[in-house]
């Protein structure tokens, strides 16, 4: 049985026929090709998969597309201007090292994303803190959480 | 995941009637449906997605204290003024669960409603005998939790929302199981016009109160008395991340910084 | 040209790809009409199986082919990579490690069937049909319990689940330093098994080409040479030049990506069978029962030292645990990448090691960051915490008392250090750390009712593996060195094929940095391939911190024999003497003129040979070098920890970590900060927070999900203050020795003297790690009552 959906991705609309069991996830990386956005874990804690739903970030691999029908989404690849100039969060992660192996990194900087706009002058303790649904192996989160305030302020000029 | 049917009721009673027909299972955020179905670890044959029904939504202060949608979510709760005003423990709680990304899904009728034993949200329900309205009748918080992963809900029962009464003074701590940030132990501490009411999650098979510790914190609302309190072990859970002593242990301890936290 | 690009922190070239999407991991690549796998895994820690039966799982919907052990005729089991000779003379154990399971299982996950589906759900549908019908056997996890009489016997060619016991040192001259000390200190260490987790769980993407019998697979890995090498050579018996191998942009690593394991294996098989390409992306469920897991031993360790606090000989018997069968270097991570570590930084003139490695019903134990040298630091660096608290000498002072201060070193423990410099380090490592105000902060947090510490770790390591007739000599069944390939195009921008791979390590970048640097252009010029057989020369991957210092060589003996071209293609153009042309700046210049050829010049000239010397000089201008190291290199650094303990719920916080670390000349400071970073949160997570736990009955994993495996976050780390002194090593061009595994090294034993140093006042002398809030206020209970 497939159900139409339809949703707005990165600014486009976009509707298909899907069995009601697909994910969010699985919708951006298998039918539309938007694979910057990741699986790292099956229990919803890595974040690797947090994309914005209505603006706010979420876990796409614990969000039927269903749920997420007529809604509007955000993804890693919706976020640099038309002509590829990186969003300042990700001109931010860039300068400040704020990423090794790249896996992550795509939840990371929707998750930043998301408090930077709750918390626009966060300190590096509620950063840590508002981080706390998304796991990097790599960097430590030292250079994270630099890049995240480096972001923050170029976002606020 | 294994298949299912999915339908988007817009009614509370369109609802009802589609899980009491189909034997399925209602959707709110899904936070934790979703996830043990995906491990096929659940498998309704109904999905009935609660997310168009309107009626579920909302944050309303009157005379009986405040009111939230059963399809409220954690962040919206936890950000919300009213809240934050008139109950901001009840706020701090529901900022604390999960992360951000949950917070922004899950709600607070799919958190009571699954009553896992180390959620955060039943032990407000119960320290506050918050009222929970169904769209069959209104439970008190007292009989709603009645075992591990079970409620007073009837099938087909839907929750529509919950009236929290505003104490005098409350205070909510978690101590995170390290791996998973659920509530190793949990104490949400209340001082009402009728008394101290104190529930501990995360210790034990289901939320309860804590007598003793509510003795305790009726004679004197401080954290030393919270913190003097001796709690038995017996009935607590043990597992890797937490002897049953060791919970014991922490449940005054934890209860003494919820005291602290009440302002 | 201006300054260096030597020591300049470039940003990196690869993180555009990454920070906007376009990375492109395993499961990201499109095969098409690609199936999906999905292997049906043991549920039981240790059973035989009676029979399996797949008649209704085959007639599902969807199912394109179920295979099981059974049907894998003419494929061997998986190699280990390197005997290990015991102290019998004979060598290890090695029983076979089937793809998928032959007749038993012997861990829960182990790989029972292999379900090939259009669609994944419908291959795991599939497999739920499968009917195994298993007689459940005992299981043993533990590496001490299963050496005892009357445990399970897990395979029949290691009695009694022994793989070998091995030994190093002269154990007479311990025996005799023992005899004449005033003091000894014992001490019984676990170290804690660890779980990888890279946040890509492993992939893999197989297909078969009929038109010319070839197979191409896709695989997150650290090695893709070596993974083609075993699964042509060792398992499935096809032509190596008839399997391409690639390993795109692969999500860490860490060590568990190294190894052969056995489902890219019976994916590569399969393609053939079913003609169809395969994909499979491990769930992390998968990736926690069937990575390959880290550390796992059980130390009794002792130190003799004399009235001064001098070292006189230590004393280890370890026993390591290999699981439940030898992974790819699951023999020499407990012997030859540990106990060669055990002289740490100190002249302690005796030293014997004897270390014996069991099999068990648990997952394969393999290397992961550190590989043995993170539990020989943590026995040297707990065994002299002791020592000094016992002594009464202060920490940083029994330290000075020990180093070694001259250079070469020869330890007796096989290796022979070629430079360092440890004083200095805890010198520097002593004055950010601010311990002269250390006793102040600790009376302030008790004022607050909290205990502080503050623990030390000065670390060595060996690096750059690896001298491969060393190497040989100790058992490796493969070379070590690394292979570069510097490829200039006619315009003068340059390709680099490097056999190291790059999984978050920065090597498009550092290596971009020494091509550049050396050939006096932009690092925009320079483009750096990897990862793939069908492009790069040969290589043998990255671990053990070896890809600049190895890698990187190889890379620098390539671009070498360009420039000795070049010389001789300018001296033609210049009409001078090839010995009279300088390179310097991107200039040939003849010496002492201000004649010059730009190498863009030289580069044109090599492909279009108008005005060229053919009679004596091939045309073109692309070289290939094959670096094998003389030595180890020897990283070395002090880590200062200070922890603040709630005593009320046991709860450890990091105050301050700080790390000052000796990696030789240094290309690119800030993804070297950012490798030291990355490897202290994973030695902090080790000290503190990670554990793997089997079920002692079951044998099942009891920490099968980020829910039980507590993973280091954001909010559980400090602001790391980072800094370094520099010997550069002195056996390689670069002067670089490594730096990925710095942190994972160091940290865990500084981490757990500060818990120590902040306990003894309430009498807690040992703690085994993770020193979690549980843990924690059990001893400060146990330690009252």
């Amino acid at each position: 049985m497939s159900v139409a959906q339809s949703l707005i991705v990165n600014g486009k609309l976009v509707t298909a026929d899907l069995d009601p069991r697909t994910l969010l996830v699985e919708f951006l990386r298998d039918h539309l090709g938007l694979t910057g956005t990741h699986v790292g874990c099956d229990t919803s804690q890595c974040g690797a998969c947090t994309v914005h739903l209505n603006g706010v970030a979420v876990k796409s691999c614990t969000v039927l597309v269903a749920q997420a029908r007529g809604a509007t989404v955000l993804t890693i690849e919706g976020l640099a201007a038309l002509d590829g100039t990186m969003h300042p969060m990700q001109a931010a992660f860039k300068e400040c090292h704020g990423l090794q192996c790249g896996f992550c990194t795509p939840g990371m900087v929707m998750s930043a994303l998301d408090l930077v706009q709750r918390h626009p002058g966060a300190s590096e303790s509620t950063i840590r803190a508002e981080l706390d649904g998304n796991l990097c192996r790599c960097t430590g989160y030292q250079n994270i959480v630099i890049a995240v305030q480096q972001g923050a302020a170029a976002m606020s000029q | 995941m294994y298949p299912f049917e999915l339908v988007h009721p817009t009614t509370v009673a369109d609802a009802s009637a589609a899980i009491t027909k189909s034997g399925g299972q209602a959707l709110a955020g899904g936070q934790s449906l979703i996830g043990a179905m995906k491990l096929r670890l659940a498998q309704p044959g109904t999905l009935v997605d609660l997310s168009g029904i309107e009626e579920l939504r909302g944050i309303t202060q009157d005379g009986a204290g405040i009111t939230i949608g059963a399809l409220a979510t954690h962040a919206q709760v936890g950000d919300s003024d009213v809240v934050k005003r008139a109950l901001p423990a009840l706020a701090a709680l529901a900022g604390g669960i999960g992360d951000r990304q949950v917070r922004n899904m899950g709600t607070l009728g799919g958190a009571i409603a699954h009553n896992d034993p180390a959620a955060c949200y039943p032990a407000a329900v119960l320290a506050l005998n918050a009222t929970i309205r169904t769209n069959t009748r209104t439970i008190a918080g007292d009989s709603f939790f009645t075992g591990m992963y079970e409620t007073a809900l009837a099938e087909g029962e839907i929750i529509t929302s919950v009236t929290f009464p505003i104490p005098k003074k409350a205070g909510y701590v978690k101590f995170p199981n390290p791996a998973s940030r659920f509530a190793l132990v949990g104490v949400f501490v209340a001082q009402l016009s009728d008394g101290v009411r104190v529930a501990v999650t995360g210790a034990a098979s289901c939320v309860f109160r804590s007598r003793a510790l509510e003795d305790a914190l009726s004679q004197s609302f401080t954290a030393e008395a919270a913190r003097a309190t001796v709690i038995g072990a017996a009935g607590l859970n043990g597992d890797l991340h937490a002897s049953p002593q060791y919970r014991a242990h922490l449940i005054p301890v934890i209860a003494a910084r919820a005291v602290a936290a009440s302002g | 040209m201006g300054a260096s690009l030597i020591g300049q922190s470039v940003r990196r070239k690869e993180d555009v790809r990454f920070l906007t999407g376009a990375g492109q991991y395993t499961n990201d690549i499109v095969g098409t009409r690609a199936t999906h796998a999905f292997f049906l895994r043991s549920p039981h820690a240790h059973a035989t199986i009676r029979a399996v039966d797949l008649s209704r799982a085959r007639s599902t919907p969807g199912v394109v082919a179920i295979f099981t052990g059974a049907d894998l005729t003419g494929v061997n089991g998986l190699p280990c990579g390197w005997l290990i000779t015991g102290t019998d003379g004979k060598p290890m154990a090695e029983p076979p490690h089937p793809v998928l399971a032959q007749g038993k299982v012997r861990y829960v996950g182990d790989c029972v069937a292999l379900v090939i589906a259009e669609t994944l759900n419908q291959a795991k549908d599939a497999s739920e049909l499968i009917d195994v019908d298993y007689d459940v056997l005992p299981a043993v996890v533990n590496c001490v319990d299963t050496l005892k009489p009357g445990a399970p016997q897990i395979h029949d060619a290691a009695p009694g689940n022994k793989c070998f016991v091995w030994a190093i040192g002269d154990d007479a001259a311990v025996d005799a330093g023992f005899a004449r000390a005033a003091h000894v200190t014992k001490l019984d260490i676990v170290n804690n098994r660890l779980i990888p987790n890279a946040i890509e769980p492993r992939a893999a993407m197989a297909s078969f080409n009929r038109s010319d019998e070839s197979y191409t697979l896709y695989v997150a890995n650290q090695n893709p040479h070596v993974e083609r090498l075993l699964m042509t050579a060792f398992v499935l018996g096809l032509p190596e030049h008839k399997v391409r191998v690639i390993a795109p942009d692969v999500g860490g690593g860490f060590g568990s990506k190294i190894f052969l394991y056995p489902e890219e294996t019976a994916m590569v098989w399969a393609s053939k069978q079913v003609n169809r390409t395969i994909t499979w992306v491990a769930e992390r469920s998968e990736s926690f029962l069937s990575d390959a897991h880290g550390r796992d031993h059980v130390t009794h360790a002792e130190l003799a030292l004399d009235a001064d606090g001098k070292f006189l000989a230590m004393r280890v018997q370890t026993t390591a645990n290999v699981g439940a069968y030898l992974s790819t270097f699951g023999s020499c991570v407990p012997t030859i990448l540990y106990a060669t570590l055990l002289a740490g930084q100190y002249t302690t003139p005796a030293i014997h090691c004897e270390v014996t490695a069991s099999f068990t019903n648990t997952a394969p134990v393999d290397a992961y960051r550190g590989a043995g040298r993170p539990e020989a630091t943590f026995v040297v660096e707990r065994l002299v915490h002791q020592a000094a608290v016992e002594m009464g000498i202060p920490q940083d002072e029994i330290r000075r008392r020990n180093f070694i201060r001259t250079f070469p070193y020869q330890t007796p423990v096989a290796l022979m250090y070629d430079i360092g410099g440890y004083e200095p380090s805890l010198d520097d490592a002593m004055q950010v750390a601010d311990v002269a105000g250390f006793p102040a902060r600790k009376a302030d947090a008790a004022k607050r009712g909290k205990l502080r510490g503050l623990g030390y770790s000065t670390y060595i390591e060996a690096c750059g593996l690896a001298p491969s007739n060393v190497a040989g000599a100790l058992g490796a069944r493969a070379g070590l060195f690394e292979a570069g390939e510097v490829r200039v195009h006619p315009t003068g921008s340059v390709t680099v094929f490097t056999g190291s791979h790059s999984h978050g390590q920065g090597h498009e970048t550092t290596f971009a940095q020494l091509v550049a640097d050396r050939l006096g252009m932009s690092v925009e010029n320079v483009d750096i391939v990897h990862g793939d057989t069908g492009r790069v020369p040969f290589g043998m991957g990255t671990y053990g911190s070896r890809s600049l210092s190895v890698g990187g060589t190889a890379i620098v003996k390539a671009l070498d024999k360009i420039v000795a071209k070049g010389k001789k293609i300018a001296a033609h153009l210049l009409e001078a003497a090839d010995t009279d042309i300088e390179f310097k700046d991107g200039k040939f210049t003849v010496a002492g003129t201000d004649r010059s050829k730009a190498f863009g010049e030289i580069a044109l000239a090599a492909y279009v040979p108008h005005n060229y010397p053919l009679d004596k000089l091939e045309p073109g201008l692309d070289e290939t070098a094959f670096y094998d190291p003389t030595n180890f290199t020897y990283p070395a650094g002090a880590h200062i920890c200070e922890v603040e303990i709630d005593p009320d719920t046991g709860v450890v916080t990091i105050a301050a970590f700080t790390a000052c670390d000796d990696f030789g000349t240094i290309i690119n400071p800030m993804i070297v900060e950012g490798q030291v970073h990355g490897g202290l949160a994973q030695g902090i997570g080790q000290a503190l927070l990670e554990e793997c736990v089997y079920d002692t009955e079951s044998g099942q994993l009891l920490t099968g999900s980020y829910m039980d495996y507590a993973m280091p976050r954001a909010d559980d780390l400090p602001m790391f203050k980072v800094s370094n002194t520099v010997t550069p090593c002195t056996h390689n061009p670069i002067g670089a020795k490594g730096c990925g595994e710095a942190g994972a090294i160091g940290a865990p034993a500084a981490v757990m003297n500060a818990v120590m140093d902040a306990l003894a006042p309430v009498g807690v002398r040992h703690l085994d790690m993770p020193a979690s809030p549980h843990r924690v206020w059990q001893a400060i209970h146990a330690a009252r009552s």
